[in-house]
């Protein structure tokens, strides 16, 4: 059953960034974007699991700390080897200088 | 179209030549007897990860054939023949057969090496609590078994012939910081001596150093270097010299010939055309991509940054460029303490970066730099040096060429 929870404030992420965030178990990269939109998918690479957040952004592309495989984290797509699979995306919301992410 | 070397370089090619739109047959044929597997993992975890789940090879229509050692290349007829006499015409080859791990030049008891996974078989057999495990050589595969001998429990020497560890290509102040992780792991090390001999004794093996004493052990391991693999090459009478000769196309001095990977060693545009040969997974990758281009006719030169990275204990240590290009260094010391390394050559581009620390957290901060040395860039130093100056905002600046 989906649900909106808050995950950190909208100014913890610089512009061009992305910040980890802990929930129920589970481990996502929220993102904000250089022109103020925030995203969010799953916390680890597709590849072999590595956290995303150590990663940099360059425009709308995480790209993975460790064998940097890249993603488009504005739609999840994998932009190519070695990540051949898609990282799942969350909605993403900020209301109040609060970033929400819709889970579950 | 033909691979010879079905390991990380050969493997790539296969699946960008479908993915370049190439519609014929491309047959990949490898040596070893399993389907295509990662390297990197077998000198840290041992873990044998496929490099991708072979049905992926049979859904792009690769034709993989397992087992098949190349025996002879005729490159007037434009065929390959494999061991056993299985001839394979080609369009156009791509030799992509790797480096094997250089033994040492005497015997006296057994040692392993490590390349490929019947290697990390045997030799993990040996990694147990408690076994006294000798590493000879303290370059990145040394220090990645010494790493992961001594999380199993294992008390471990590594043995280096140079003043310091990873002198190839890692800078010292870089190297020093990993050393002395080794050291807090409780790793024995030992450089400035070689070893002149190994004996078996009641008790194990004795190992004798170059500058005196001995060294004794269970499991002796050797970490001393990868010789590419170019008889094949040689024997049909195409250049080598330390690696099968390519232009930044991969092409050899032989027709329709392409060699990347471990065994090649190509001119380098960022680096004066310097030819290079580079033993690292991200060559591999990109070497295996471009050539699939230069085999269906492309042009573009190659001029991927060179970037490896190892992983001891609980750090990484990456490297972005050729450190041994730089002629003066700077040092960004992070508010963590982490240190940035940037080598930058005489006129002030940037031509290496390099750090270690815990987990992925030097990632970014290479990663930008590699960026910089891509585009060239010659960076103000003191920009570099200061840890409140963004290199984002460095790489967007207007010098950042």
């Amino acid at each position: 059953m989906p649900q909106w929870i808050a995950a950190c404030a909208a100014d913890d992420i610089d512009p061009e960034d992305v910040i980890p965030f802990e929930h129920d178990g589970s481990d996502y990269a929220i993102y904000r974007s250089p022109d103020d939109v925030y995203y969010a998918t799953d916390g680890h690479c597709t590849h072999e699991k590595t956290l995303l957040c150590d990663g940099l952004v360059m425009g709308g592309v995480i790209e993975c700390p460790k064998h940097n495989g890249r993603f488009d984290y504005t739609s999840g797509k994998a932009l190519g080897a070695p990540v051949l699979v898609d990282v799942r995306t969350y909605p993403a919301k900020v209301i109040d200088g609060t970033v929400y992410i819709e889970v579950g | 179209m033909v691979i010879a070397g079905a390991g990380e370089c050969g493997t790539r090619a296969a699946f960008a030549l479908r993915e370049q739109g190439w519609d014929g047959p491309v047959i990949l044929a490898g040596a070893e007897p399993s389907p295509p597997y990662e390297r990197p993992p077998l000198s840290k975890t041992g873990e044998l990860k496929p490099i991708c789940d072979p049905a992926t090879l049979r859904e792009a229509d690769i034709t993989f054939l397992p087992g098949a050692e190349a025996a002879g290349l005729d490159t007037a007829a434009h065929v390959l023949e494999l061991a056993g006499g299985r001839r394979l015409p080609y369009r156009s080859l791509l030799l992509a057969t790797g480096a094997r791990a250089r033994r040492l030049p005497f015997g006296g008891a057994p040692v392993h090496v490590l390349r490929t996974r019947a290697d990390s078989a045997l030799l993990r057999e040996q990694l147990r609590p408690g076994r006294r495990v000798a590493v000879i050589g303290g370059g990145f595969i040394g220090l990645e078994l010494a790493s992961s001998a001594a999380a199993l429990g294992c008390a471990v020497t590594v043995i280096e012939l140079g003043p310091r560890l990873m002198g190839r290509a890692v800078p010292a102040r870089v190297a020093a910081v990993m050393a002395q992780r080794h050291v807090a792991a409780g790793v024995d090390i030992r450089c400035g001596t070689g070893v002149t001999g190994l004996a078996r004794t009641a008790s194990g093996v004795m190992i004798t150093l170059a500058e005196g004493g001995t060294v004794e052990a269970d499991v002796v391991v050797a970490g001393v270097g990868a010789a590419p693999e170019t008889s094949l090459a040689e024997a049909a009478g195409i250049e080598v010299a330390d690696g099968i000769v390519v232009d930044a196309r991969f092409a050899t001095s032989a027709p329709d010939v392409f060699a990347a990977g471990d065994c090649c060693r190509y001119p380098h545009p960022l680096y004066d055309d310097r030819p290079l040969r580079l033993e690292s997974w991200r060559a591999a990758q990109e070497h295996g991509t471009a050539a699939a281009r230069a085999m269906l006719g492309g042009t573009e030169p190659y001029a991927g940054v060179p970037w490896f990275w190892t992983d001891q204990h609980d750090y990484t240590l990456q490297v972005a460029g050729l450190a041994d290009t730089a002629s003066c260094e700077v040092v960004r010391v992070r508010p963590d303490g982490t240190e940035i390394w940037f080598g930058l050559a005489d006129g002030g581009r940037l031509v290496a970066a390099a750090a270690a620390g815990p987990g992925n957290s030097v990632a970014r901060d290479i990663k930008l730099a590699e960026m910089l040395i891509a585009r060239r860039a010659a960076p103000d130093p003191a920009a570099l040096a200061d840890p409140g100056v963004a290199l984002k905002s460095v790489l967007r600046s207007p010098v950042a060429g």
